[in-house]
């Protein structure tokens, strides 16, 4: 049953000698592997060699501190009503008399955490931050765990260490080791 | 004739031999997968070693720790026995191939070749049709339907091939009128006249010998022993752990020993251009003593058979990652309907040319 007229009719037109020989074919297919053999590669060494992020990528979360090393955070928890994915908790805590240098207001998070497992790196929590406090990193990625409980991020690894010595890489914290080798190649 | 020296110095080169064929076949391995990930514009493994060099290393320890495992019912005797055939007859083929001429220290004449034997050609083939039997008792040890189907093909693909294999090198036995891989690798290079390899005489039987060369070692497009879509994975389905890396180590042995065969048959072997004219070079103009001198070229020579051999394994692993496999009817009708006849037609148009004085 014919039901458009756009159907073509396909004529199988029998091969000539050079393709019923074959190894035209072959040669050809050879040229183009050995083309390939020379090509710029498609991948990099990853753990090496790193491609450059994305203007827009949002990684791993960051609790900043002011000019003064005084934690931002207020624990106001805009930004746990503004997750979506529901990842970020907080406790809400007194500032005690003695403490100005640590926490900028009298009010600031005793525990903060972010299931890394649960977020969408949406970055809504950062708009939603009145204090400027949490920030989604362009350049670090929350880093592969083997254990489900490592995926809970708290104040430990999320506030932005004081000395440079305490700086994290991919979101890790520096063990004492690595920091001292950090410090002596920046020096 | 040549007199076989007492063995002692020449077992060295024996051993240096297997060795040598061990270690090639080794890193053909990591080869492949490099030159895969090249002609896939990746990087390949690079990760064990510098430049991923201890990758075999690595391959190593993880088929030795790996299970073995046994399947039920299985013959286990006959089930070891298989792999280690293939194996054994891929490396038994490397003996006789000659890697270079004579050396000469004083009086003491080493080949650099494992064994010297003027049926060489034909211990070469009578050794690697019983690899044969390495796929199929592994097929049948299995105690697996599929993989015994797997086996049987495999044979029955690398009988059909062998005959047509034989024929095309008839041609080249025609021409040299010995069996001897050393004499055959000599007369295509005689002092004082041009230096004509037996590609120039035998195209034809070239072409063919390298096809059957493909199907003998079970390489792509007739890797069709052991095929996923066709066959569940064909005869070695049922290995594991380092039973299962003989098998596809012994394939890599053998891609080396047919590579060596196909360079020593037709690309002049250990031979190259202009060789006495440099020898006779070094002995007038540099005061060299010829021995010396012989020894240089035989070293130079030895260099240049495995540059051959090298250029033939990279060809290998270039087809694998070109072409598709074939099916398996195209195959048999390849074999059995164009490579036989064709075979055929190449002797007898040798055996013209020889009586017409033209080769």
């Amino acid at each position: 049953m014919q039901l458009t007229n756009r159907a073509k009719k396909l004529e199988k037109k029998p091969m000539t000698l050079a393709e019923r020989a074959y190894l035209p074919a072959i040669f050809q297919g050879l040229s183009i592997t050995m083309r390939h053999f020379f090509m710029k590669k498609a991948t990099v060494r990853y753990p090496e060699e790193v491609r450059p992020f994305s203007n827009t990528f949002r990684g791993l979360h960051v609790l900043k501190r002011d000019e003064q090393g005084r934690e931002r955070c207020t624990a106001c928890g805009l930004c746990a009503v503004a997750c979506p994915a529901e990842a970020i908790t907080m406790v809400a805590g007194e500032r005690k008399k003695g403490e100005e240098g640590l926490y900028r207001e009298e009010k600031y998070a005793i525990s903060y955490e972010i299931n890394m497992l649960r977020c969408i790196f949406c970055g809504l929590c950062e708009e939603a931050c009145p204090k400027a406090a949490i920030y989604l990193q362009p350049d670090k990625m929350a880093p592969p765990r083997y254990e489900r409980d490592e995926f809970i991020y708290g104040k430990d690894r999320l506030v932005e260490p004081v000395s440079p010595d305490e700086r994290s890489v991919r979101g890790i914290q520096l063990t004492a080791d690595q920091a001292t080798t950090l410090r002596t190649r920046l020096a | 004739m040549i007199e076989l020296p007492a063995l002692g110095w020449q077992s060295i080169v024996i051993f240096i031999v297997f060795a040598l064929s061990l270690l090639i076949a080794t890193y053909c391995t990591y080869a492949e997968r490099v030159i895969a990930a090249f002609l896939q514009d990746r990087v390949g493994p690079d990760r064990a070693g510098p430049y991923g060099l201890a990758q075999p290393l690595a391959d190593a320890v993880k088929m030795f720790t790996k299970e073995e495992f046994f399947p039920g019912g299985a013959n286990k005797a006959l089930f070891v026995f298989g792999p280690c055939l293939a194996m054994i007859t891929a490396l038994m083929s490397s003996a006789v191939i000659p890697f270079g001429n004579i050396m000469n220290f004083g009086n003491n004449l080493f080949f650099l070749q494992g064994i010297e034997v003027n049926i060489g050609m034909l211990w070469v083939f009578g050794v690697v049709s019983l690899g044969v039997y390495g796929v199929m008792i592994g097929g049948w040890a299995s105690n697996n339907k599929f993989s015994l189907l797997g086996a049987i093909r495999a044979a029955s693909q690398n009988i059909s091939y062998e005959l047509a294999m034989g024929m095309a090198l008839i041609a080249v036995l025609m021409i040299s009128g010995t069996l001897s891989l050393r004499d055959i690798t000599l007369q295509q290079s005689v002092a004082g006249e041009w230096h004509v390899w037996n590609i120039v005489k035998q195209p034809l039987g070239f072409i063919i010998f390298l096809v059957c060369a493909f199907a003998e070692t079970n390489r792509t497009p007739f890797d069709l022993p052991e095929c996923e879509t066709e066959l569940v994975g064909g005869y070695h389905t049922e290995y594991s752990s380092m039973k299962l890396g003989l098998y596809l180590f012994s394939e890599y042995v053998n891609i080396f020993v047919v590579s060596a065969v196909m360079s020593v048959l037709y690309f002049g072997g250990f031979n190259f251009p202009f060789q006495y004219e440099l020898r006779d070079w070094f002995v007038s103009n540099q005061g060299w003593e010829l021995a010396s001198a012989q020894n240089l070229i035989t070293l130079l020579g030895t260099v240049g058979l495995f540059l051959k051999i090298f250029a033939f394994i990279f060809f290998f692993m270039w087809i694998r990652w070109t072409l598709p496999r074939f099916r398996y009817d195209q195959l048999m009708r390849l074999g059995w309907t164009i490579l036989i006849p064709l075979a055929i037609f190449n002797i007898v148009l040798t055996g013209g040319l020889i009586l017409a004085g033209v080769i």
